[in-house]
């Protein structure tokens, strides 16, 4: 008798076990007969326009319902890949690897740009800091641990910095604002390229990590002598003053969504969409800006939803770019756009 | 083999004896996916995994000795400062209070419990991190050259999530010791009164009387410590390095899980990931067996 109990038992668990097989994007979309539910998840810096954008759109199109899970650039690629959901997104491209492992071709459609900005609390500084890339990328390496060193110095001339020293704050989540930060200082830093990297999580020399924006900014509001960085949108909705950052003309550039949809006007954007904008060039261009991408699959077994989705998409560059400013994102360039219009068309 | 009287008792035995095996199935379903999605990591680091102190997403080394460390010292801190205060909180409450007090003081403390740990950790971020500070501060130079309080004073660090931990680990230590002490028959204490003893030895043959189950509450508490993410996470410092000192930021292994899991893309970062996971399931594993062994030695002693 026990024995059965037990067989069966471990059955049932191992039933529970498989269940972990992909699901097809068909199937895991609710398949009530006139509405359409579109499933996607990714990246949570776009998360309050996409919520906008999917909420706006509906009641446009009422037949059409986007349900939207912000868990993260990373869980949004590894959903997509095992095609739990229809679409993804994600602050960093996808690389090579991933793009190979996934069963289909992906395309990766810009939506909005955002920036990141450095914060700092400096006891007796008012006026707005200048930071060169490299002084940022050896604060951040640990190699300036004053404030008042020469290389700070030498981008604020007229400024009395303090000999005190610099406290780090940076991310502890992994997450794409971390990735565009430290792809702009590995850019413009080759010992910060050997010692750091770029991903979404990195191993850092020094500091402390918050977690969130908030817990950065609330950090460094904190602590007296502290830098860290947060997205352009959380300073700037929450009245934290930032420091302008030199770009690759040589001009000391504060964030601003002008300044950031400069940054990719000025790249070159490749067929794939697959593009870093940090570093650009042009005199007014914010060098620590990103896109942030929507992805999907070209080839989908489900046509209508695939058909919706490029509908919504197409709506989203046009109408949808209009909106966009009140929360604080940098709309695409009109070059990218047209770019994007046409890439579309692969979709189905 | 106990005597089976009615078909009754029958299902009852069957019913209640599948739900046991459900548990254990449980545990052992949980340490078997753990591994299985760990196995990447696994066949890379093999054991090695439990003594590097690398942790480079980027060039794809890792290594848990970092997050190990941190989460048993904070732990430890938690247990030192939490212990002795739980306990006077049941022994006051159960012991020493007016009758009055008793139910309002006891209502109290368990709502401590009831607090969800983001809350503790905002508490955390917005005001035990600028005292920390300002006592790290008052440091002198004499003291900071001890290992135990070294590095610069940032508030955040291993003095912080200690501090936290306790603050959640004393309810649950304090209510689980109050049930103990009141579960004391009452004999004991009078029979100790009657020989002539005080209050404070009186409360002493109690307490050495429920000693397994008070240690079980301490244990219990070190279990909550022991896997406590959110409210660590945001007063810890998440840096991964070994240091000793309060001072330092550090990182534990479920802080790690919940910063990092969800960007976590690459394959191999995903099974170190898991492979946390599972160092921390063996861990509490390992921390209740001794705490087991230690209570049945004590009742022994």
């Amino acid at each position: 008798m026990k024995k059965t109990v037990i067989t069966f038992a471990v059955l049932a668990f191992l039933a529970c076990g498989k269940s972990e097989t992909p699901v097809t994007a068909t199937n895991a979309t609710s398949s009530s007969s006139s509405a359409l539910t579109i499933n996607g998840a990714g990246a949570t810096f776009p998360n309050p326009i996409y919520s906008k954008w999917f909420s706006d759109y509906g009641k446009l199109h009422p037949h059409v319902g986007i349900n939207y899970q912000p868990i993260g650039s990373g869980g949004g690629i590894r959903q997509l890949t095992a095609k739990t959901v229809f679409f993804g997104a994600t602050d960093g491209p996808m690389s090579d690897e991933q793009l190979k492992a996934a069963p289909g071709p992906i395309v990766h459609l810009p939506t909005v740009l955002g920036g990141v900005v450095p914060i700092y609390n400096v006891p007796g500084i008012t006026a707005p800091l200048h930071f060169t890339g490299e002084t940022l990328a050896n604060i951040y390496l640990g190699t300036i641990k004053k404030w008042n060193d020469p290389g700070i110095a030498k981008g604020n001339p007229g400024v009395k910095l303090p000999d005190s020293d610099i406290a780090v704050v940076h991310r502890s989540d992994g997450s794409g604002t971390t990735y565009i930060f430290v792809d702009f200082l590995s850019k413009v830093s080759p010992a910060f390229k050997t010692r750091v990297g770029v991903a979404t999580s990195v191993s850092w020399p020094v500091g402390v990590g918050a977690k969130g924006n908030e817990g950065v900014s609330g950090l460094v509001k904190q602590t007296p002598g502290a830098i860290g960085y947060v997205e352009l949108i959380y300073a700037s909705h929450n009245n934290i003053p930032f420091g302008a950052v030199q770009n690759k003309s040589g001009k000391f550039v504060t964030a601003s969504l002008d300044s950031v949809t400069a940054a990719a006007a000025n790249a070159a954007i490749p067929d794939d969409f697959r593009v870093s904008i940090t570093n650009a060039d042009g005199d007014a261009a914010y060098p620590i800006a990103s896109f942030t991408w929507i992805l999907l699959y070209e080839n989908n077994d489900d046509h209508a939803r695939a058909q919706a989705m490029v509908e919504l998409m197409k709506w989203a560059l046009t109408a949808g770019q209009k909106q966009i400013g009140e929360l604080g994102y940098a709309p695409l360039p009109q070059a990218v756009v047209d770019k994007e219009m046409a890439a579309l068309g692969r979709i189905h | 083999m106990p005597i089976i009287k009615t078909s009754e008792d029958r299902a009852l035995r069957l019913g209640t004896g599948a739900f046991a095996v459900f548990v254990v199935l449980l545990v052992a379903g949980i340490g078997v996916v753990l591994t299985q999605q760990s196995v990447l990591s696994i066949r890379k680091f093999g054991l090695a995994f439990w003594t590097r102190s690398t942790w480079n997403p980027v060039s794809g080394e890792f290594g848990a000795l970092p997050f190990i460390w941190g989460t048993l010292y904070s732990s430890l801190i938690a247990l030192l400062i939490a212990a002795p205060i739980a306990l006077g909180i049941a022994i006051f409450i159960n012991e020493i209070s007016p009758l009055k007090l008793r139910q309002p003081l006891s209502y109290l403390t368990e709502l401590l419990a009831a607090i969800p740990s983001i809350v503790y950790g905002l508490w955390g971020i917005f005001v035990l991190v600028p005292i920390v500070r300002k006592l790290e501060l008052l440091a002198p130079e004499w003291l900071k050259k001890v290992p135990l309080f070294t590095g610069p004073p940032l508030g955040v660090g291993m003095l912080s999530a200690g501090v936290i931990l306790a603050v959640m680990v004393v309810p649950l230590t304090s209510s689980v010791a109050r049930e103990i002490l009141r579960g004391v028959p009452m004999t004991q204490r009078e029979a100790a009164l009657a020989l002539g003893a005080t209050r404070w030895e009186a409360i002493r043959i109690a307490l050495g009387y429920g000693r397994t189950g008070i240690i079980g509450a301490v244990m219990l508490g070190l279990g909550r410590a022991l896997g406590e993410t959110m409210a660590v996470t945001m007063v810890i410092g998440n840096n991964p390095q070994v240091s000793t000192s309060l001072f330092a930021p550090q990182y534990t292994m479920a802080a790690v899980i919940a910063n990092e899991f969800t960007e976590a893309a690459d394959e191999l970062y995903l099974h170190a990931l898991i492979e946390i996971g599972l160092v921390l399931f063996l861990i509490t594993i390992v921390v209740n067996a001794l705490s087991r062994i230690l209570t049945r030695r004590v009742v022994r002693a």
